[in-house]
C-alpha cells in the first residue's frame, strides 16, 4: 500500500488545468494561498478579490469565493466586503499595474485606514496581460513595448518600492517582501501569506505581502533565465524581508 | 403618521437607511454633502457601516464589493463625481449587482456650478457607463417623492440585480419640506431580504458551490446582452408619470424634477388667463413614459414645451420619440446653476399658444 504524502490543496479545483504560462508563477502562488487557506480551515469563510490582469485566471480555478474589480479598485471592492462581512476572510490579488499604477489611491488608502484586509501583491516589473507595458516597477533600463528604449530615469523616473512606501504610513500592521524564485523562499512566502491571514482574523488590520516574481512572456527570456534575471537584477531592486511587523 | 420637516440630503439618508441601507461609501462634493455625512451619523445607529472613501471611484467601488455580499448598498454624488463612478456603475450593471445611487445634480459639463441643473439626463438615462446598459432612473420633483422612490429604488435594484438611480438636482438636495418617511425595515425583514440573494452573492461557501461575480468574461458574452435587454423590455410595468391637466390642453409642457415644479406654477398661472395649458411629467426618466406623449389628441395639441435646466436641451429627445412628429416641439432651456423662473415659462407657453 503506497502512502500518500502530497496530493493538490482543496483550494484549487481538482480538475483544473492552469493557463498561466510556462514558468510564470501565479499558479504556484493560488497553490500557496489554497493550501494557507485549507490549513487554516478558512475555505469556506473565504472571499477573494481579483485584480485585473493575468491572475483573473484564477477566478475560475479556485474552489472559493471570489469577484473581480474594475482594474486598480480591488482594495476598495475588498474593503465594502469586509466592512459588511467582519466575520469573512477577505483577501485581494494584485499585480503591479493594479495595486501600483492604476489603483495606487485604493491601495494607499486602505493601507492608510488600516482596513483589516490582506493584500497579495504580485509584482513583477511589467504588465503581463495586455503584453509587456512599463509597469511602475519596472527596473531602470528594462525594456518594455512602451519603453523601447529601456526604462529611463529621466522619462519615466524609478522603480517604486510599494512595502517601503506603505512603511510611511502608521496603520499597516504587517509588510513583507518575499519571492518564489527557490524553495526556501517559496516556503517562506507561503509563511508570509498565513501571517497575513492570521492577522486578519485577529482583527488586526491591513497586511501585505509582495512576492517579487518573473513573467518570461513578456520579459522575453525562457523560464531559466527569468529566474536568473529574478535572482540577479529585481531582488536586488526589491531585497527580500519583513519591512514592517506589528503584530 | 407625523410629518417631519427634513432637507432632501437628509431625506433621501433616513428613506435608503429605512428601506434597508446598510453599507453607505461617498465623496465629498456639493451639493450633496450632507448624504454622506447624515449616513455617518446614522449609520452606527443601525449596525451599517460608513466609509468616506479616498475618490468617487474608490467609492462606488466599496459599494460593489459590499453589495456583491447581498448588502443593500448605496453612494451618492453629484454630476462630475458621477462621472468618476460611471466605470463602477457599469461593472455593477454588467455583474448584475444591485445598487442604488443618487446624483444631486449640478452645472456642467466640467466642474460646472455646484447650483442646481439638468444637464445629466442623457448620461442618467441612456449612457451611465461604457457598454450601453441601462437603469431604472427615478427623477423626484419633491423631496417626499425623493424619500418614496429612494426607498423603492432598493426594492427596484434587488429585484433586477442592477443599478438604480436617484436623479435629483441641487434645489432637491438643498431645500427643506415636510416629509412622511416610511417605516422603518426591521432586521428580521432585511435578514430575509438578505436571504433572497444566496443564489448570487458572496458569502463563503464550500467547494462545488462557490459564487463567482464576473463582471466580464471571454464566454457568454452575447448572452449576457440577451438577458439584459430581456430585462429592459419587463421596465414598462415600472413607469411612473404625472399627467397634469393634459384633457384639454392645446401646449402641453414636457419636464421633470425641479423644472416640473416651476412649471407647474407656471401653468396654474396661465389657466387663470384662460390658456389650455398641461404638462406631462415623467417620474421615472428610464423608462421614459413614451406612451403618455403618444396618447395626446394631436387634433388639440399644437405643440409641446419642452422645459429643462439644461443648454443644450437633452429631455427633449426622448419627448420627440414620443410626440414621433406630430406637431411642433419647442424649446424653453436655462443653463445649470440658473433656476428657471416661472415668468419664463409662462412667456414661453404665451409665444407658441397661437402660432
Amino acid at each position: 500500500m503506497m502512502k500518500k504524502v502530497y496530493t493538490r490543496t482543496a483550494g484549487i479545483e481538482a480538475d483544473m488545468v492552469s493557463g498561466f504560462c510556462p514558468g510564470c508563477m501565479h499558479g504556484l502562488i493560488f497553490k500557496l494561498i489554497g493550501e494557507v487557506l485549507e490549513e487554516m480551515n478558512l475555505l469556506e469563510e473565504t472571499i477573494s478579490v481579483q485584480g485585473v490582469g493575468c491572475c483573473g485566471l484564477a477566478m475560475e480555478y479556485v474552489t472559493y469565493d471570489n469577484t473581480t474589480a474594475p482594474h486598480g479598485r480591488a482594495c476598495a471592492v475588498a474593503t465594502g466586503i469586509k466592512r459588511t462581512n467582519p466575520d469573512k476572510l477577505v483577501y485581494t490579488y494584485q499585480g503591479d499595474g493594479d495595486l501600483a499604477s492604476i489603483g495606487l489611491a485604493e491601495s494607499m488608502s486602505a493601507a492608510n485606514r488600516g482596513e483589516n484586509i490582506s493584500v497579495i501583491f504580485v509584482n513583477n516589473g511589467i504588465y503581463g496581460m495586455t503584453g509587456g507595458q512599463m509597469a511602475p516597477t519596472t527596473l531602470v533600463g528594462m525594456k518594455a513595448t512602451t519603453a523601447p528604449e529601456g526604462r529611463n530615469p529621466a522619462m519615466h523616473g524609478y522603480p517604486m518600492h510599494m512595502c517601503e512606501i506603505m512603511n510611511q504610513l502608521t496603520a499597516p500592521v504587517y509588510l513583507e517582501r518575499t519571492s518564489c524564485n527557490t524553495p526556501a523562499n517559496t516556503r517562506r512566502t507561503k509563511a508570509a501569506i498565513k501571517k497575513a491571514f492570521q492577522n486578519q482574523i485577529d482583527q488586526k488590520g491591513f497586511s501585505m505581502v509582495e512576492i517579487v516574481t518573473s513573467c518570461p512572456t513578456n520579459w522575453g527570456l525562457n523560464p531559466m533565465e527569468s529566474l536568473e534575471f529574478l535572482n540577479e537584477k529585481m531582488l536586488k531592486e526589491f531585497p527580500l524581508g519583513v519591512i514592517r511587523d506589528r503584530s | 403618521m407625523a410629518k417631519k420637516f427634513m432637507k432632501g440630503c437628509e431625506a433621501i439618508a433616513e428613506a435608503a437607511v429605512r428601506s434597508g441601507c446598510r453599507f453607505f461609501a461617498g465623496y465629498p462634493i456639493t451639493p450633496q454633502n450632507e448624504i454622506p455625512e447624515y449616513f455617518a451619523r446614522r449609520m452606527p445607529e443601525v449596525g451599517g457601516s460608513f466609509v468616506q472613501g479616498e475618490s468617487e471611484i474608490a467609492s462606488i467601488n466599496m459599494v460593489y464589493g459590499a453589495a456583491q455580499t447581498g448588502v443593500r448598498s448605496m453612494t451618492s454624488s453629484s454630476s462630475c463625481g458621477i462621472s468618476l463612478k460611471s466605470e463602477g456603475v457599469s461593472f455593477c450593471a454588467s455583474a448584475r449587482i444591485p445598487i442604488v445611487y443618487c446624483n444631486v445634480a449640478r452645472g456642467g459639463p466640467g466642474i460646472g456650478a455646484i447650483q442646481p441643473a439638468q444637464q445629466d439626463y442623457m448620461q442618467a438615462t441612456k449612457a451611465s457607463g461604457n457598454g450601453g446598459f441601462r437603469m431604472i432612473v427615478l427623477a423626484p420633483a419633491t423631496v417626499q417623492e425623493a424619500v418614496d422612490m429612494t426607498y423603492e429604488a432598493f426594492d427596484l435594484a434587488q429585484r433586477d440585480r442592477n443599478p438604480v438611480l436617484i436623479l435629483a438636482d441641487g434645489v432637491l438636495g438643498t431645500i427643506m419640506e415636510p416629509v412622511e418617511l416610511p417605516p422603518m425595515r426591521s432586521d428580521e425583514e432585511l435578514r430575509k431580504l438578505r436571504e433572497e440573494t444566496k443564489d448570487w452573492a458572496l458569502r463563503g461557501h464550500k467547494a462545488g458551490e462557490k459564487k463567482l461575480i464576473l463582471p466580464g468574461g471571454w464566454q457568454g458574452q452575447e448572452d449576457r446582452c440577451k438577458a439584459n435587454a430581456a430585462m429592459y423590455d419587463t421596465w414598462e410595468k415600472d413607469i411612473q408619470v404625472e399627467e397634469f391637466l393634459t384633457e384639454d390642453a392645446r401646449v402641453v409642457i414636457a419636464a421633470y424634477g425641479v423644472s416640473a415644479r416651476v412649471a407647474k406654477s407656471a401653468i396654474r398661472l396661465l389657466r387663470k388667463e384662460g390658456y389650455q395649458v398641461g404638462m406631462i411629467r415623467p417620474k421615472t426618466v428610464s423608462p421614459f413614459p413614451y406612451q403618455s406623449f403618444d396618447k395626446l389628441d394631436y387634433g388639440r395639441v399644437k405643440a409641446i414645451l419642452d422645459v429643462e435646466m439644461s443648454i443644450p436641451a437633452q429631455l427633449v429627445y426622448d419627448v420627440e420619440l414620443g410626440v414621433k412628429g406630430r406637431c411642433k416641439v419647442h424649446t424653453c432651456l436655462r443653463s445649470g446653476g440658473e433656476i428657471m423662473g416661472r415668468e419664463y415659462i409662462v412667456n414661453a407657453v404665451k409665444e407658441i399658444y397661437n402660432v
